[in-house]
């Protein structure tokens, strides 16, 4: 799917949105355009300001510079209830009161919707994310998944333009986690909704949205499609957090044929060449020492250090032969897979 | 589970015996024929006296001011001690520490104080002294109880949801209502129900700030150094056990329900 960012009117727009807790810049500059029916991922470890600018689009927080707007409408100063998004809590935050038939219903009922037609649509919305029939049970009744489906039927019936996700699946086992990725995905393309979600897993963030945003200190430092964000990471701290990569400093890189820049290599990008066996157009092949290996299941993740003491982390097929440590094997290193990092952090 | 021994369970029995066996004399006396002292056994056994508090208008007047009093104070420690513990439970602000101690004070203060305080309070603002008097001096421990077990309640309820209610599109009073109050309710409940307890039969406070009208436990005060008929305070010391006692066991039970109900949001 692809989206173009520039020629619509934005679901979410930030232009240099700043959130200061005292001292601390929670969110420090922050600029981004999610398109309308886009799945948007904001990625980042705990601290990076991610739930922040979450918080900030639902209106739980409101921003000490900058500007937001929601579908071209300027939202600073209006409170959550006035703002056409809705959160599913990464608690859930069912009303423990209330069944779940009157949880759906809740934000139709306070808009002053009759009775019957709530009813009506709760119904359906549990329907939409297989629950139907739970209507009448209380929300301590259910198991995780349920209760993570309810918020999701809440947050829908009263159809917001931009549904957010705070950490969605964090609190499921992953099983479920698995089964629900796919399941948002689906209901997202189903009903064309912009979903944005915040999440600190990687494998999360790849997996289900269009565009993922690295936050790191309270700024974004890389924003993309999930492809290009984990194949041409722009900073350190972006090949670093996701996925995993070995970090080249200019001259390592230069030395393996790529440019003199900072460049990330990923492992599985790094081949075992057999000895003897001749050199490839445009790959270095270097010797090195292994001094680690573990098994990763499909893969051997092997770690090894180079004559001029370069260590390199190489994913290599699990059925390798006479990968120990202490063995001695040619890495084969293709120049196009050094990636030059412009950005710094 | 292991058995208690038979020395810790006499001990027990022993405590729950000097607790309580001074109130089954209190209801004993309510029959006496003797009227100018409380000898024991007593005499002989009569149901006259509860027939004379029947007929006494002083008696009830009493308790109806005593009613009143502890109705208004409790109505008012259920707005102001829901209001200071919505406003203490969550939020961090400079001075809330300070803030939540002197809400609590109160009840720690000896009567004595709090009465001499108010007293001259309102001496030097001129108010006379009144049933609103009375109301406002028990007000200030009555507070204490309801704020206590409603910030308890609304400590442990999820802060997400006040936001989901919102988020959901309900303003500040439709999310109280729908949201903040039945999870608090039974708090509130509680809270209130204790409140009146303490209220009825309050005297220390009350001496202070009272004027010419006697609540019913300041009645029984002064019926006390009367020679005569003595057994009627004991039949109304019966009423007040009873009209206590009941709501108290009533917040008990509502409040245990509570938990189980409060517990399960997430």
């Amino acid at each position: 799917m692809h989206l173009q960012t520039s020629t619509a009117t934005p679901a979410v727009r930030f232009q240099g949105v700043e959130r200061h807790f005292g001292h601390v810049r929670a969110v420090d500059g922050v600029d981004l355009a999610i398109a309308p029916g886009e799945f948007f991922a904001m990625l980042g470890p705990s601290g990076s300001g991610k739930t922040t600018c979450l918080r900030l689009i639902a209106g739980f927080e409101q921003p000490d510079a900058g500007h937001i707007e929601i579908f071209g409408e300027t939202v600073e100063g209006l409170p959550p209830y006035r703002r056409a998004v809705n959160t599913v809590f990464q608690d859930y935050a069912l009303f423990p009161h209330l069944s779940v038939g009157d949880n759906v219903a809740y934000g139709l009922k306070v808009r002053g919707v009759g009775r019957a037609e709530r009813d009506r649509l709760a119904r359906e919305a549990l329907a939409m994310v297989k629950l139907a029939g739970t209507e009448t049970r209380r929300p301590s009744q259910l198991s995780g998944g349920q209760r993570q489906r309810v918020a999701l039927a809440r947050a829908l019936v009263v159809r917001p333009k931009v549904l957010l996700l705070d950490e969605p699946l964090g609190a499921l086992d992953l099983k479920l986690r698995e089964e629900m990725q796919s399941e948002l995905k689906g209901l997202q393309r189903a009903l064309g909704l912009t979903f944005v979600f915040v999440t600190h897993d990687q494998g999360e963030a790849l997996s289900m949205a269009d565009r993922v945003a690295v936050f790191n200190e309270g700024r974004i430092v890389q924003v993309g499609p999930p492809e290009e964000v984990y194949e041409r990471p722009a900073t350190r701290f972006v090949a670093r957090f996701v996925g995993s990569a070995n970090v080249l400093e200019a001259a390592q890189a230069a030395s393996l044929g790529g440019a003199a820049r900072p460049s990330s290599l990923r492992p599985e990008k790094i081949a075992l060449l057999a000895h003897g066996a001749p050199a490839p157009e445009g790959v270095a092949v270097i010797e090195a020492r292994v001094i680690d290996v573990s098994y990763q299941g499909p893969v051997r993740r092997v770690t090894a250090v180079t004559e001029p003491g370069l260590t390199l982390a190489a994913a290599v097929p699990a059925s390798a032969a006479g990968v120990i440590a202490g063995a001695t094997v040619r890495l084969a290193v293709p120049a196009a897979a050094l990636v030059p990092m412009e950005g710094e952090g | 589970m292991t058995r208690a021994p038979l020395s810790l369970k006499i001990a027990a029995l022993g405590g729950l015996a000097f607790l309580h066996v001074p109130l089954l004399f209190i209801l004993l006396y309510c029959f006496t024929t003797e009227e100018k002292s409380y000898a024991f056994p007593p005499p002989g056994f009569t149901l006259k006296w509860f027939g004379v508090v029947w007929e006494r208008a002083d008696i009830w007047a009493a308790v109806g001011l005593s009613l009143k009093v502890a109705a208004l104070a409790t109505v008012i420690a259920l707005v102001l001690g829901t209001l200071a513990a919505g406003a203490l439970a969550r939020a961090r602000f400079f001075g809330r520490e300070p803030v939540s101690l002197l809400f609590v004070l109160p009840i720690a203060l000896p009567g004595i104080v709090t009465g001499i305080a108010l007293r001259q309070a309102f001496g030097m603002m001129e108010i006379p002294f009144s049933v609103f008097t009375i109301v406002l001096g028990h007000a200030t421990f009555c507070i204490v109880v309801v704020y206590n077990n409603a910030v308890a309640r609304l400590r442990r309820l999820s802060p997400s949801l006040i936001e989901a209610s919102m988020d959901l599109g309900a303003d500040a009073f439709q999310t109280f209502r729908l949201v903040v109050l039945p999870n608090i309710g039974t708090a509130l409940l509680a809270g209130g129900m204790l409140a009146f307890a303490l209220s009825f039969d309050e005297v220390i406070v009350t001496t202070f700030t009272a004027g010419q009208q006697s609540t019913l436990p300041i009645w029984m005060l002064s019926e006390l150094i009367r020679p005569r008929q003595r057994p009627v305070t004991n039949v109304v010391a019966v009423l007040v056990i009873l009209v206590t006692f009941l709501p108290i066991l009533a917040a008990y039970y509502l409040t245990r329900e509570g938990e189980a109900v409060a517990g399960s949001g997430k």
